[in-house]
Formats: C-alpha cells, sequence, structure tokens
C-alpha cells in the first residue's frame, strides 16, 4: 500500500551540518541539531508488517493508568462470551430462555451487592458511572417534591459527571453549592456543615477521588447531611475493589460503582439505592430494574461485571497491600531521585494504588508524551472532548496554583503492575524531567 | 530518524505524515489543540475543529503512527489572538497565520520535538528547505506548486529552525498530494481547502475584534484625502486598507479605503490610482541567511498571500528593518500584514509592513 513515494516529496531529514553565522554570538560556527539517537527498539524486520506490529512489538509497554481503565481478567472475559452466545434470552421473558438470563443477571446483582456490603435488590444496573451518578442525581431531584428543598451541596473534587449534571440541574432551577476541598484533597466536615441547610435536599461527594486518591469521611459527612434531612450520594467509582467498601459503613443513601475501574467491562455499573429512596426513573419505558432503569439488560457484560466483582472482593485484602507497596516504592524512588517533586493530597488518606506527583518546573503534558513514547502509560489532569489534556480541575479545586496543575502526573497501578516496571519508570524518570527542564528552560529564556 | 509532524486534519499535513512513514522514519504526530473546544463545538469551521482533530487522529491510525492532541489554548490566545485583535484595533491588517505558524507551530514544536528526541520538525506547507552547502546555510524556498505555495507564512523562521524543518509535500503539486492521498486510502483525500482565519470562520473579523474589545464607541468619520467628510464608519478595526465595499457611501464612483488613522478614528478613502503605492517601510525584518544583505537587493516583493510578488529595490535599514521600493506601484499596501522578498525560488527575508 505504501509501495511508491511520488517523485518530488521531500522526505529527507537533514543531517546536522555546520551553519555559518554571520551574527553568531557564540563563535563563526556552531553544531545545530543534535547526534540522532536511533531508536533502539525500532526493528526493521518488522518494517513490512507496519502498524500492528509497530505500535506494540517495538516497546515493552507498562500501564499505570488504572484509574482510567483496567485490563479485563481472563475469566471475566470468558463469562462474557459464554453469556453472549448461551445466555441470549431476555430476563424479562417469562419462558425458560427469559429465566435463565435472568438468573445469571440476578447472580451478577449478588456479587456486585456483596462488593458494597448491601441488598441485591437495591442495586440498579446502569451503563456505567457516568450514568449511576446521573441517576442519582435526575432521579433525586425528580423524586423531591418538597418545594422547599432545592439545594444540591457537592465539592469541586468531583468527577464530572457529578458536577455537570449539578450544573445542568442549576438551570432547571435548582441551587448548586461547591464546596471547596483544601490543599489535602479531603473535605473536612467542618467545611460542609456550614453549608448545610433544612433546603438541602442532596449531598453528593465522592469516596475516593480519582486524581489524587484521596478518601472523604463520608459516614461523618452522610450523619451531617442526614441531620438536616438531606439525602446523601456518594461516587464510589474509584473505591469499590480497592479498598472495602460498605453502604452501612459509610451510612450512604445513594452510592455509583463502575466496572471497568475494577476488571469488569466497560459500559457496566451500578446505582446502589436505599430502601425506601425516592428516586425518579430517567430512562422510562420497560420496567426493567425495579422501574428506575428501562431497557433490556446488558446481560452478558453484566455477568462479565458480577464475575468481576466476586474476582475483586477475593482479592482485596491481599491485593490493596501489595499494589499499596509497590505504590510507595514508585513514590519513594521519584520523591528520593528526582529533584522539585512533590506529592499532591493527603498521603495517608487515600487508595492504595494512585499517587499525583507534581513535577516543578516542566509541562507534565510533555512528559505524559515523552513517557508515552518510552512505553510508560500514564495521566494528567482529564482529558477534553478532542483528547488534549487541560489543568486538573481537581488540583485547582484542592487551592493549587494553576501551575502546579499544569505540571502534575498521576500514576495509578493495579493488580498486574509488577516491581520490574515501578523500578524502570522510577530508572526512566530521572533523565526525562532533566531533559524537558532543560528545555522548558531554554524556551523561556527565548521568550 | 524521529520526526515530529504538525497534522492538522487536512490532506497536505496527512499525506506528509503518510510519506515520512513510508520513507522510513520513526514518525510522531502531533495536533494542536488552538481553542476551548467544549463551549462551542460549531464555532470552528476550519483548521482547528474537533472535527479536524478527529480526522488527524484517524490519518495517524491509518498511517499506523502515534498522535498526540496537544494544548495549545494559552499560547494561541496569548500569542495569536491578542495580537490579532491588538493588530485590527490599531488600524492595520493582521495576518494571523504567520504568528501561528512561527510564533506556534515552529517554535513550539521545535521544543516539544527536543523533549521527544526527533530531529525534525515537519509540516503540511507548500515551501521547500535545503541547505545550501557552499554558504553553509539553510535555504528557504518557493513551494513548487506555484498557486499552493505557503512560503510567504514562514519568513521569520531562523536558521536554527530551518535546520529542523521538513516539508515533505513542498516538492509536490496539490493535485500530487490528493493523488498520494487517495491512493494510500486517506479519507481526507478530498477534504476542502481551508481559506478563512480558523477562529474567525463566519470571516466577520470585526465582529470578532468587538467581542474581544471593550465595548466603546470606535465610530468616527470617512473623509478623502482632501479631508472632505464622506461619512461615518463603525471603527476602523471593520475595515482594510483597500476594501471597497460595506463603506456604505453615495459617491458616484467607487471609493477605497487608502489609510486608517486609528488614533484619530479616521479612515481615509480615494479612487483606486490613489490606492497604489511604490513605498514601504517593513519592521521586525528576519533574513534568512541570518544577516542583512550588505547593501540594497534588486528582489522581488510579495505584500500579502495573494499577490504577486513584483520587482523592488530592497534596502535594509539596521539589522532588522527594510525600505522597499517597487518598480511600479501596488495596489492596496496594507499595514499589519507581511512583505516578503524572494530571489527567484529562495525566500531572503520578510517583515511587517509598517
Amino acid at each position: 500500500m505504501f509501495s511508491t513515494l511520488p517523485k518530488g516529496a521531500s522526505t529527507a531529514i537533514h543531517e546536522p551540518r555546520t551553519i555559518y553565522r554571520p551574527t553568531g554570538e557564540s563563535g563563526a560556527t556552531q553544531y545545530i541539531g543534535r547526534s540522532t539517537k536511533l531508536s533502539t527498539l525500532f526493528c526493521s524486520k518488522h518494517r513490512t508488517n507496519r502498524a500492528a506490529v509497530l505500535r506494540w512489538i517495538e516497546i515493552v509497554r507498562i500501564y499505570l493508568d488504572y484509574n482510567a481503565t483496567t485490563p479485563v481478567a481472563r475469566d471475566v472475559a470468558d463469562a462474557i462470551s459464554r453469556a453472549l452466545v448461551d445466555t441470549f434470552g431476555n430476563p424479562s421473558s417469562v419462558h425458560a430462555f427469559g429465566q435463565g438470563a435472568k438468573a445469571a443477571l440476578d447472580e451478577a446483582r449478588t456479587e456486585v451487592a456483596r462488593l458494597v456490603d448491601a441488598d441485591p435488590s437495591a442495586v440498579v444496573f446502569t451503563s456505567g458511572g457516568t450514568e449511576a451518578d446521573n441517576l442519582a442525581l435526575r432521579g433525586v431531584a425528580a423524586a423531591t417534591r418538597d418545594p422547599g428543598r432545592r439545594r444540591i451541596v457537592t465539592t469541586g473534587i468531583e468527577h464530572e459527571a457529578v458536577l455537570t449534571t449539578a450544573r445542568a440541574l442549576e438551570r432547571e432551577g435548582w441551587t448548586v453549592e461547591v464546596v471547596a476541598v483544601g490543599e489535602s484533597g479531603v473535605l473536612s466536615p467542618a467545611a460542609l456543615e456550614p453549608r448545610l441547610t433544612r433546603e438541602t435536599a442532596l449531598v453528593s461527594v465522592m469516596h475516593a477521588n480519582n486524581e489524587v486518591g484521596t478518601i472523604q469521611p463520608i459516614a461523618e459527612l452522610a450523619a451531617l447531611a442526614h441531620a438536616h434531612g438531606a439525602l446523601f450520594h456518594t461516587d464510589a467509582v474509584q473505591s469499590v475493589g480497592k479498598v472495602p467498601v460498605s453502604v452501612s459503613a459509610l451510612g450512604v443513601d445513594l452510592l455509583s460503582l463502575s466496572g471497568h475501574k475494577f476488571g469488569g467491562p466497560k459500559g457496566t455499573g451500578a446505582l446502589w439505592i436505599r430502601r425506601g429512596v425516592r428516586l425518579g426513573a430517567q430512562a422510562t419505558g420497560g420496567r426493567q430494574e425495579r422501574n428506575r432503569r428501562a431497557g433490556t439488560e446488558n446481560v452478558p457484560s453484566l455477568v462479565g461485571l458480577g464475575v468481576a466483582a466476586r474476582l475483586a472482593r477475593a482479592k482485596l485484602d491481599t491485593a490493596s497491600v501489595s499494589i499499596g507497596r509497590l505504590r510507595d516504592r514508585l513514590e519513594a524512588g521519584i520523591l528520593s531521585g528526582v529533584a522539585g517533586t512533590v506529592v499532591n493530597g493527603d498521603r495517608d488518606r487515600r487508595v492504595p494504588n494512585t499517587t499525583n506527583i507534581g513535577f516543578e518546573g516542566l509541562e507534565a503534558e510533555s512528559l505524559l508524551i515523552a513517557l508515552d513514547l518510552e512505553g510508560v502509560a500514564v495521566s494528567t489532569g482529564s482529558a477534553c472532548s478532542s483528547g488534549s489534556l487541560e489543568p486538573s480541575h481537581v488540583l485547582r479545586a484542592m487551592g493549587l496554583p494553576s501551575q502546579r496543575a499544569r505540571n502534575s502526573l498521576r500514576f495509578s497501578l493495579g493488580a498486574e503492575t509488577t516491581a520490574e516496571e515501578i523500578d524502570f519508570v522510577v530508572g526512566v524518570l530521572p533523565a526525562l524531567v532533566a531533559k524537558l527542564r532543560r528545555l522548558g528552560h531554554t524556551a523561556a529564556a527565548l521568550h | 530518524m524521529r520526526v515530529v509532524i504538525a497534522m492538522s486534519g487536512g490532506v497536505d499535513s496527512s499525506v506528509a505524515a503518510a510519506l515520512l512513514k513510508d520513507a522510513g522514519h520513526d514518525v510522531i504526530g502531533l495536533s494542536m489543540q488552538l481553542y476551548d473546544q467544549r463551549s462551542s463545538p460549531e464555532a470552528f469551521g476550519s483548521c482547528c475543529s474537533l472535527d479536524d482533530l478527529y480526522d488527524a487522529r484517524r490519518v495517524a491510525n491509518a498511517i499506523g503512527i502515534p498522535h498526540y492532541i496537544v494544548n495549545f489554548e494559552d499560547r494561541f490566545r496569548d500569542t495569536v489572538v491578542r495580537d490579532f485583535v491588538s493588530e485590527y484595533a490599531a488600524g492595520r491588517t493582521p495576518i494571523p497565520c504567520v504568528r501561528c505558524n512561527a510564533d506556534l507551530k515552529f517554535a513550539t514544536l521545535v521544543e516539544k520535538a527536543s523533549a521527544f528526541d526527533a530531529v525534525a520538525v515537519a509540516t503540511g506547507h507548500y515551501a521547500r528547505v535545503d541547505f545550501d552547502e557552499d554558504r553553509r546555510r539553510y535555504r528557504l524556498r518557493r513551494g513548487l506548486d506555484a498557486g499552493k505555495d505557503q512560503s510567504y507564512f514562514l519568513f521569520s523562521l531562523t536558521q536554527d529552525q530551518l535546520a529542523r524543518a521538513a516539508f515533505p509535500v513542498g516538492g509536490l503539486t496539490k493535485p500530487e498530494v490528493r493523488e498520494h492521498a487517495r491512493r494510500l486510502g486517506l479519507e481526507v483525500a478530498d477534504k476542502p481547502d481551508s481559506h478563512e482565519i480558523c477562529f474567525v470562520p463566519d470571516g466577520d473579523a470585526g465582529g470578532f475584534v468587538e467581542r474581544h474589545l471593550e465595548g466603546e464607541d470606535r465610530s468616527g468619520e470617512i473623509i478623502d484625502s482632501s479631508g472632505r467628510v464622506l461619512g461615518r464608519h463603525r471603527g476602523v478595526h471593520r475595515l482594510t486598507v483597500g476594501q471597497r465595499k460595506g463603506l456604505g457611501l453615495t459617491e458616484g464612483v467607487p471609493l477605497y479605503v487608502l489609510r486608517l488613522d486609528a488614533e484619530a478614528r479616521q479612515v481615509v478613502v480615494g479612487s483606486r490610482e490613489e490606492l497604489g503605492g511604490r513605498t514601504l517601510e517593513a519592521s521586525d525584518v528576519n533574513w534568512i541567511a541570518g544577516a542583512a544583505p550588505s547593501s540594497p537587493a534588486r528582489l522581488t516583493a510579495r505584500i500579502r498571500h495573494r499577490h504577486q510578488d513584483a520587482p523592488a529595490l530592497v534596502t535594509p535599514i539596521g539589522s532588522d528593518r527594510a525600505a522597499v521600493v517597487f518598480d511600479a506601484p501596488q495596489i492596496a499596501i496594507a499595514p499589519g500584514q507581511a512583505v516578503v522578498f524572494y530571489h527567484g525560488d529562495d525566500v531572503i527575508g520578510g517583515g511587517w509592513i509598517r
């Protein structure tokens, strides 16, 4: 397909040349360009196979972005493919095919409920964490009859699924209060309490933050909300599967979770709704999910979600300890190996897999790309619609200067992360950071 | 060799990327997000819209290169948009594409390229660069396709930048580029060229400038060269030297904008004959070779992108200014536009018309 280059195409890249400098500041001549560092990983014998080969075979890839999504376990994938073929019935059908699908769905519901220490009948399956958050906020808003309760209180570090939905409700006449979270990234009950009134209908505070990993004191916050007669929702997308979560211990009324954050397939999630909490369905039609979410259930994927929930629960204690050790090893390695680094947010009250580190004097965007070119996948801030990066709203809501928000990277580990991978990252970072800082300073000096 | 290619999502940079890849280079595609894409998905019609970023990503995927979208919003606002607004407000006719190409694309991409160990920055410009062995300098030359030549936008490149620059389609014609894109099965093969200023897709530069300025009254008088008042205008930023339409005048003869005086808020109009000028002075001149010619030079000079460069005597003043005297009058020499000097196909330098 790429056999012939058109005549006239100029694809030769200049070798470094000596340029004559009539007004040269540093002597008459000077070498421009650098000696080419040929990609040692580029294997010419693979050239015939192109794209497919190039991307994945040429370098070893290290995935440290588990908070974005996680790989699906083999068992989960197998369960999904079996269900796709074997359990094709519609769970709403009366016949045996329907009953089989319904049974598979109920089994998955039970596993998900167990993971958050809940009653299965209170679990509503959704297409993911975002839909669960939408259903919680919009559903509560729709079901709130009391005209005197028209306030929603949330925090600046929430996921966009909550923040944007709250803003949408604001345009429908709700009052939305966004409580500031300090540099610790942890909302203190004392900061929340003055913002609660008898008009507060709903308080929504995430359990674990996706970017810095901090865990909020949900039980205390929920108790405060209840004292003011308000409902409490928590987006637990980043904590479920990483740390033990119990809806009763947290004392919340609604809890969102997402399957693909703990080894399940994308497009699956759930909203747990405490019995007795009134909620207006947002998707209407059939009577699926106890009238709370119409539409034929995504049975195969939800079966996968159930398996992922079971696997996550089984290894919750051991995995979180070993992942925590690797995270600490990574963090210590970076803090000691790279000058001018600092951990964002509280280091004690957070999920064990996440660290968010500020690299003074460089653009995290460049470091992210440079790391990806070395085969290391990390992330920063949140991607906007184009896929480009913008300064993290979470770090800014924590009161960090926008410069710090621009120079911070998130490393999030998972069950498959190994010590060798961590050591590789700790090994490549100092030189990469030094180079980017040097170039950044040069660029700043030129402007 | 590792090369960074700036991908706009258009056919030229897409083919440039494919050519580099096919030549065996280790190619990294970068696209620039220049505007906040969330606020107005429909606001952009041209080189920086969401659709274009999507096209760039698909092309990168089709030819099998990594692709990143980098956020240049702040730099774009600071270097390009701000300058565009203040130039119009000052009664000049800015050409934001030069700032964008030179100050954004090259300066920042060269910086990014170094960060990623790339030896060169490639773009889809119709221009050529080569090394003159005798004089030990890089040369910037017109693109081979005279109708598509974009060397005008690149006059401010330095030797250091040219040393890193690659223009893979500069030696091709537009039909050849499209043909190659079709041969590769790239979906952008027949995508229309972009013409308007990308952040003013509706072409209403005046309206754009007003949205970015304080809402004060900028109206004033329209006079002829003898000082006679012929009418009123809504602000010099709404007008361009050489403009005929939209003046709202009812004189019997066609009248053209001759000069814009932002301070006095005056617009001077006159006949087409009066619009012709033979001299101009350029500031912030960049000499491609790195230094001004030692004596006045017989060159050709181009006063806007769509202008046939005309013979002129170019006299350097100091290191970064030049006086230009054309052999014949040129229509509508507009302050704020760039003037670029050529010797044959070679770009000798260029600057900003005072």
